[in-house]
């Protein structure tokens, strides 16, 4: 039981990069693996503001705007010099893995004794039930935000920006401008997801971020299959699937470590269920001639 | 309202393929104008049109709206004065994106989009008034995406769209070229009683002689990037068909 719990909550604290990679892959239709960097920049400037005894409330907005930056300047890499959206994520990524270096000192954190979000608050006293309790009541604002932030005027010209770029040009919008904030918004909730596993884990390594942009990619495909399959078109309701995608995510690798597979294998595991996933609905084997 | 002086454009300068697609166009469009552009493919129609818009800049020469200079004012600031319809019907719009949502936008076509739901029970019924006036039974499918829609319907919309806010001047690039018959008549039609409602300048372009024929005061025939002939609302009435179809012999 503790196991999916653990799985529980790791999918909420990958929330924010699920809702990042929804809002650039889905809303922007940009593929940005800037995630990789971010996630581990807001992770080391999570440990290094909280073993500096900083707030818990000054740590997460530092976190959160060092994602935004790195998100922004792969904005700016993308759309000032032109450069494809994959190699300007590249780019920064790579660069990010130093800047994460220089920020952290070296290459591992451990959080002892520091403050947490978990422990900020006390509704229950098992530390584990605590951690779900806040983390779901975090996660739910977070998602009524970025809810909100999508109906709104601004928020319908993002998504025009990601699906008709010719008529929201016409329409008086700055599309440039429009993707940089875009991609600052997508990493800024990237590196909030580091904020949350730093405190959650208790320490944060140089090489958390590596390949965590296939968690964001699969619980955003999920929640594509899933938004396609019951034909949703409610911006709630595909934000909420986008939640659980990254849940249903940890919770089957969890149960794929349960089952006994080798915790090597663990990303291939994941490369696998991505693949399976990603696939299903093209393969479409029993009405072949639809 | 929309002064050309001396502009011409110049893609792939000093490359093998260079081509001058506007050569040294001069062209005055008075206030409530409705300018039809004909000419064969490559005259320089559409060139002409992007470089009103803002989508492409002129190599030499300037361009005024409205008396204010333009020439380097990017499409997305020139939306300030220039409602636009483009060739394919999905240009116009936003696929993924509702009815309404669509019309949002468009109604903040000259003004910052904030960040305020504006898609408020009052702007529906207001957007479902308008669309009414189609009589394509849209008004109670606002909710609906709208790439679920046909291509007359979306051109008719993206119509409706554009004087949805502040619009002075009209840009019709081929809007009926992928539409069957019946939706271009209704979306030519649409558009005429807009440009007369509203007071709009306009400029069409079209391949279809009989629209040329039909719509407009006056009548402009492009070649190689120029203007070769220039109808005023007198000479088009008392041209034929026939005078039309033979401009291009």
């Amino acid at each position: 039981m503790d196991f999916y719990l653990t799985a529980l909550l790791q999918g909420l604290c990958f929330s924010g990069i699920a809702l990042g990679i929804y809002i650039s892959m889905k809303i922007f239709n940009i593929p940005d693996i800037t995630t990789d960097g971010s996630y581990t920049l807001g992770s080391m400037v999570t440990a290094v503001m909280l073993t500096h005894q900083q707030s818990l409330y000054t740590t997460l907005i530092a976190s959160v705007v060092a994602g935004a930056v790195a998100g922004a300047l792969t904005g700016v890499i993308h759309t000032k010099l032109k450069i494809n959206a994959l190699l300007s994520g590249i780019l920064v990524m790579t660069a990010l893995y130093s800047v994460n270096l220089v920020v952290a000192g070296r290459s591992n954190i451990p959080l002892i004794g520091t403050a947490s979000l978990y422990s900020a608050i006390t509704f229950v006293t098992d530390l584990n039930l605590n951690t779900l309790i806040v983390l779901l009541g975090v996660v739910a604002v977070l998602t009524a935000l970025i809810g909100y932030l999508l109906k709104t005027d601004f928020g319908i010209a993002m998504r025009a920006t990601g699906n008709s770029e010719t008529m929201i040009r016409a329409l008086g919008v700055n599309t440039d401008r429009m993707k940089i904030i875009g991609l600052a918004l997508a990493n800024a909730l990237t590196a909030l997801s580091g904020f949350f596993i730093t405190q959650q884990q208790g320490y944060a390594d140089i090489s958390m971020g590596i390949g965590i942009v296939i968690t964001g990619l699969g619980s955003v495909i999920i929640a594509e299959s899933l938004i396609n399959w019951l034909q949703i078109t409610s911006v709630w309701t595909s934000l909420m699937l986008v939640l659980l995608g990254a849940i249903i995510f940890q919770m089957v690798l969890a149960l794929t470590l349960a089952l006994g597979v080798d915790a090597n294998m663990l990303k291939a595991v994941t490369a696998i269920f991505v693949l399976i996933i990603v696939s299903l609905p093209r393969l479409k084997l029993l009405n072949r001639y639809d | 309202m929309i002064e050309v002086n001396n502009v011409t454009k110049i893609f792939n300068r000093g490359k093998a393929n260079e081509v001058t697609a506007i050569r040294q166009l001069n062209l005055h469009i008075a206030a409530q104008q409705y300018v039809v552009i004909v000419g064969s493919n490559g005259s320089g129609k559409s060139t002409l049109l992007n470089l009103i818009a803002g989508n492409t800049m002129a190599s030499s020469g300037d361009i005024k709206l409205d008396g204010q200079v333009v020439t380097r004012l990017p499409d997305y600031r020139r939306s300030e004065w220039i409602a636009r319809v483009f060739q394919n019907p999905l240009s116009g719009t936003a696929p993924d994106l509702s009815i309404l949502d669509n019309f949002r936008l468009a109604a903040l076509r000259t003004r910052p989009k904030s960040l305020r739901i504006g898609t408020t029970e009052a702007f529906k019924k207001q957007v479902q008034d308008k669309i009414a006036v189609l009589g394509m039974g849209l008004e109670n499918k606002v909710q609906q995406a709208m790439g679920t829609l046909s291509g007359g319907q979306r051109q008719a919309l993206t119509l409706l769209m554009s004087v949805m806010d502040e619009c002075r001047v009209l840009l019709l690039d081929e809007p009926t070229a992928a539409l069957d018959p019946r939706s271009a008549d209704l979306v030519m039609r649409t558009a005429e009683e807009l440009i007369k409602t509203f007071k709009l300048t306009a400029i069409l372009i079209t391949h279809n002689l009989k629209d040329a024929f039909n719509y407009g005061n006056r009548l402009l025939f492009m070649s190689e990037g120029q203007i070769l002939k220039d109808y005023s609302r007198e000479e088009k009435l008392i041209l034929t068909q026939n005078d039309l179809f033979e401009l291009f012999g």
